[in-house]
């Protein structure tokens, strides 16, 4: 059946950091928008608003997501995770220790940009770690302390993967 | 933030998105298909664009198919790049999108999206120009199959959206290469970009960025086609048979484009010699 959105304020729900929201959206209004405007997250950044700068990068179902080029409507049944929900994740601790950041403006979006890479790919290389950050601009870091975090999580990662697999043996 | 206010639909079959268009179209509003939507919020914030109501066609389950059905492989024109690139069931077609945007933006751009984009760009159509395949557009009165090639370039009827693009099988695994220059960094709109692949011993190239909408010519094929001429003969001779409307703008000026045609040939052709 057909869904549908008037050109007036309505409530919808949207799912973020596993908890269920009551919104009110415009059909016009990003994501982006709504998760600063309407539920004060915001660790998402507006800076380009074009899709170039990844600062409002989000998770969409586990993918990242320019939350500049989403409207919130299309969200409405999806599974939306913003920095707010990463306090605890191996990724922000890794940037910590190794220093990828600097003003932190671009910082929320690379570490869920990072974060996705590092599930989607546990055997990430340089080339595929290299394609994902392209994603994200930062004005002040060299880059590489954010990959030598990527990578620290990854080997950990796979550290942890084989002592799992001597235990069940 | 979109400063005008529009209405949103999402319809589930062909039939529903049709038929929404046409009920809003006779009210007098401004309708658009959204695929991606990309561009549409990107237009609509910059002030270039603005629309009374978009359809979203994510929710029609033939947009979102992406398998091999009988001799040739039908993908959704909602489909995404990142998942096209995962599947890699037409490798000519997962190179050249990788090239499209970054990752994230990949994630959200459409092949439906690419190949009805205003830029003009649309680096996805390269592949479909050189693999014989077909669109299925619908519109008011049925649903009808069109060669890419006609395709390319004309505007579709009022009302009218792309629902697949179908590739034939025996088109998918053939040596072929893309390749891309940009500005400066490897993200970015094409200065020029090309997807080649040989059939029955033929090289078959189409081009994005030269003109103002992507092109195949038969004339520069049967010229780089022709082993009685050098190397050198042939692309000297390929510059010639350019259209005369290169793009002269800010990304690149007209002659910076023809000497970056002439030495992509160069290198496409050793990497097809080399695959041959
Ligand atoms: C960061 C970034 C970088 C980019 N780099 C490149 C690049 O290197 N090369 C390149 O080629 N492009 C590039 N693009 C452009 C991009 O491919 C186009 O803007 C494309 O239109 C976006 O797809 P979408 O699915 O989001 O489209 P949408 O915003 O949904 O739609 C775009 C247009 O197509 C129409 N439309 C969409 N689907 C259909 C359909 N099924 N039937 C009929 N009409 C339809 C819409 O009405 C609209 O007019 C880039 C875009 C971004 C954001
Ligand atoms: S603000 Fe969304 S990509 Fe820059
Ligand atoms: S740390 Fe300042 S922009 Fe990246």
């Amino acid at each position: 059946m057909i869904s549908s959105n008037t050109r007036k304020y309505t409530v919808v729900s949207l799912l973020v950091n596993g908890v269920s929201h009551d919104v009110m959206i415009r059909s016009a209004d990003t994501l982006l928008y709504t998760l600063r405007e309407q539920l004060g997250l915001t660790g998402a950044k507006y800076a380009c608003g074009n899709g170039d700068c990844g600062a409002c990068t989000v998770l969409v179902n586990g993918k990242p997501m320019h939350s500049c080029l989403t409207l919130a409507i299309e969200s409405i049944n999806d599974e939306i995770t913003t920095i707010e929900s990463m306090k605890h994740s191996d990724i922000r601790s890794a940037f910590v220790a190794n220093w990828a950041i600097q003003c932190g403006y671009c910082t929320p979006g690379f570490i869920l940009n990072c974060h996705a890479l590092v599930n989607e790919h546990p055997d990430a290389d340089d080339e595929i770690i290299e394609e994902w950050l392209k994603s994200n601009l930062c004005r002040c870091t060299g880059y590489q302390e954010i990959k030598d975090a990527v990578k620290s999580v990854l080997e950990a990662n796979k550290l942890k993967a084989k002592e799992n697999s001597n235990l069940a043996q | 933030m979109i400063s005008f206010d529009f209405e949103y639909f999402k319809p589930e079959s062909i039939d529903e998105a049709i038929k929404t268009f046409s009920s809003e179209w006779k009210l007098g509003k401004k309708v658009v298909y959204f695929s991606g939507g990309t561009e549409i919020i990107t237009f609509s914030r910059g002030g270039k664009l603005t629309v009374d109501t978009v359809i979203d066609l994510k929710g029609i389950p033939e947009c979102k198919v992406l398998e091999i059905q009988g001799d040739r492989l039908i993908i959704g024109a909602a489909v995404t790049l990142n998942q096209l690139i995962e599947s890699n069931l037409f490798p000519l077609l997962s190179e050249t999108t990788r090239r499209i945007a970054d990752h994230t933006s990949r994630n959200k751009i459409t092949i439906g999206g690419n190949l009805m984009s205003q830029l003009g760009y649309r680096e996805g159509l390269l592949p479909l120009l050189v693999a014989d395949a077909v669109v299925t557009v619908a519109n008011q009165t049925k649903i009808e199959e069109i060669p890419i090639e006609k395709f390319s370039g004309s505007e579709l009827k009022e009302g009218a959206f792309l629902t697949q693009i179908k590739v034939p099988v025996s088109n998918l695994k053939l040596p072929s290469k893309s390749i891309k220059r940009t500005r400066t960094s490897k993200v970015g709109y094409p200065i020029v970009s090309l997807a080649a692949l040989v059939h029955e011993g033929k090289i078959r190239v189409a081009f994005s960025g030269i003109n103002s909408l992507p092109f195949r010519s038969t004339v520069i094929e049967s010229i780089l086609n022709d082993k009685k001429m050098s190397d050198q003969q042939r692309i000297d001779k390929a510059i010639t048979k350019l259209p005369s409307t290169i793009t002269d703008d800010l990304l690149a000026s007209k002659g910076f484009r023809q000497y970056t045609f002439g030495k992509m040939l160069i290198e496409l052709n050793s990497v097809l010699e080399e695959k041959l």
